[in-house]
């Protein structure tokens, strides 16, 4: 359910920085709360959210403003809030949006060194990423309080469950699978 | 420690290993010791071994770096509650005066290149303790683009505690494990780290791709 106090305005990215200059000096939203990205990688755009405060009024607007996806850049405001210039160098790290003119928006912030896609696009694949690179150690298993405790204390009652479990996993019954067994 | 041989795995090819001053400026190369780490043979003598191995397993120091969540851990066991210094432990501010490392948590690759010129400055005989699921096998950050899974894959860990949080009872529980390791002789990491050298180093670039720092400093 969305808030009475909080909406949203979709603005074109030409008019983004009017729009946001705009409601600080005269719509009383005096305080950026954060600039967020969504990659709707179905459409083909980034939307941008501007979200603004105003402290007096207990208001919120999200000011969205869609970007080419393959062409990603915008317009820097970071002459409006000096704290835009690390929500812009972050989004040009992990989204891979580009703010000419910020300050530092080149500079390496939170990854060092990072040669793949900006990590937050939706099209990088964060898992196949993480085995490539990463050593993923084999044998990942659980030792679940239960069955623990069952296995030491009633070895016996855990084994016959274990067989039938293991009986039914290697499907038992099923024709083509005792073909192959015998 | 059987994986060692990396067989699934392409490594870094030789050429870009160990080429020293490569990323140094000049003015910087007499700065740092670029010698290769040499492992250091415990005495033959028995009783010297012995005595050597009980002074080390009592005055464990451990380096104040908290290199992840886990580190929120460590304030409890320095205050007055669990007070680890009953048992002969204290936090030490820099590498050069600390040995045990505890990494705490998981150790992200921006974290991972502070761990490993951490652990180099380190003096021997220093020991590595893995502190929480993270380190084990990533924990959380089994899917993580920026966290390493395997921290014995980086530095050696010579024990682990497993949990995501342990408590500070546990971590109790590791720091006896260490010492029952040093009093055997069994903690031999920085050996081990001189002896695999190659290997070590090539895990580390693999993930620490804009290496701008020696190749081994102390």
């Amino acid at each position: 359910m969305r808030r009475a106090d909080l909406s949203f305005i979709t603005v074109p990215g030409s008019r983004a920085v009017e729009a946001v200059t705009w409601m600080r000096d005269h719509g009383g939203f005096t305080h950026l709360v954060m600039i967020s990205c969504v990659d709707r990688i179905e459409e083909g755009v980034f939307e941008l959210v501007y979200l603004l405060n105003d402290p007096v009024a207990y208001l919120d607007i999200g000011i969205c403003v869609e970007i080419d996806r393959d062409n990603a850049e915008m317009e820097s405001m970071h002459h409006l809030w000096a704290g835009v210039r690390v929500y812009q160098r972050e989004l040009r790290e992990m989204f891979g949006i580009d703010f000419p003119g910020s300050p530092g928006v080149e500079e390496p912030m939170i990854l060092e060194g990072w040669d793949d896609i900006p990590p937050m696009r939706r099209d990088f694949d964060t898992l196949e990423y993480a085995e490539r690179t990463y050593y993923p150690r084999e044998g990942r298993s659980t030792s679940d309080p239960a069955t623990e405790m069952e296995e030491r204390s009633y070895p016996l009652d855990a084994g016959v469950k274990r067989g039938i479990k293991d009986l039914a996993r290697s499907g038992y019954g099923d024709k083509e699978n005792t073909k192959d067994e015998g | 420690m059987d994986d060692r041989k990396m067989k699934h795995r392409s490594p870094v090819p030789e050429e870009e290993l160990l080429s020293p001053d490569a990323f140094l400026a000049p003015e910087e190369r007499g700065l740092f010791c670029q010698d290769r780490p040499e492992p250091v043979e415990p005495s033959k003598v028995k009783i010297i071994r012995d005595f050597c191995n009980w002074a080390q397993a009592n005055s464990v120091f451990i380096l104040a770096f908290g290199t992840g969540c886990g580190a929120i851990e460590m304030r409890p066991l320095f205050t007055a509650r669990y007070d680890i210094s009953r048992y002969g432990m204290f936090p030490r501010p820099t590498p050069r005066m600390s040995g045990l490392f505890i990494i705490g948590g998981y150790a992200s690759v921006k974290t991972m290149k502070r761990i490993v010129r951490s652990y180099e400055q380190m003096q021997n005989p220093k020991f590595v303790m893995g502190l929480g699921s993270c380190t084990v096998n990533g924990g959380m950050y089994w899917d993580s683009y920026n966290t390493v899974k395997r921290l014995d894959h980086y530095i050696p860990v010579d024990a682990y505690v497993a949990g995501c949080m342990p408590r500070p009872e546990s971590l109790i529980a590791g720091f006896n494990r260490i010492k029952e390791l040093i009093k055997a002789g069994k903690a031999e990491g920085a050996n081990e780290y001189a002896k695999n050298f190659e290997w070590y180093k090539r895990n580390q670039r693999r993930i620490i791709k804009d290496w701008n720092m020696p190749e081994y400093n102390w």
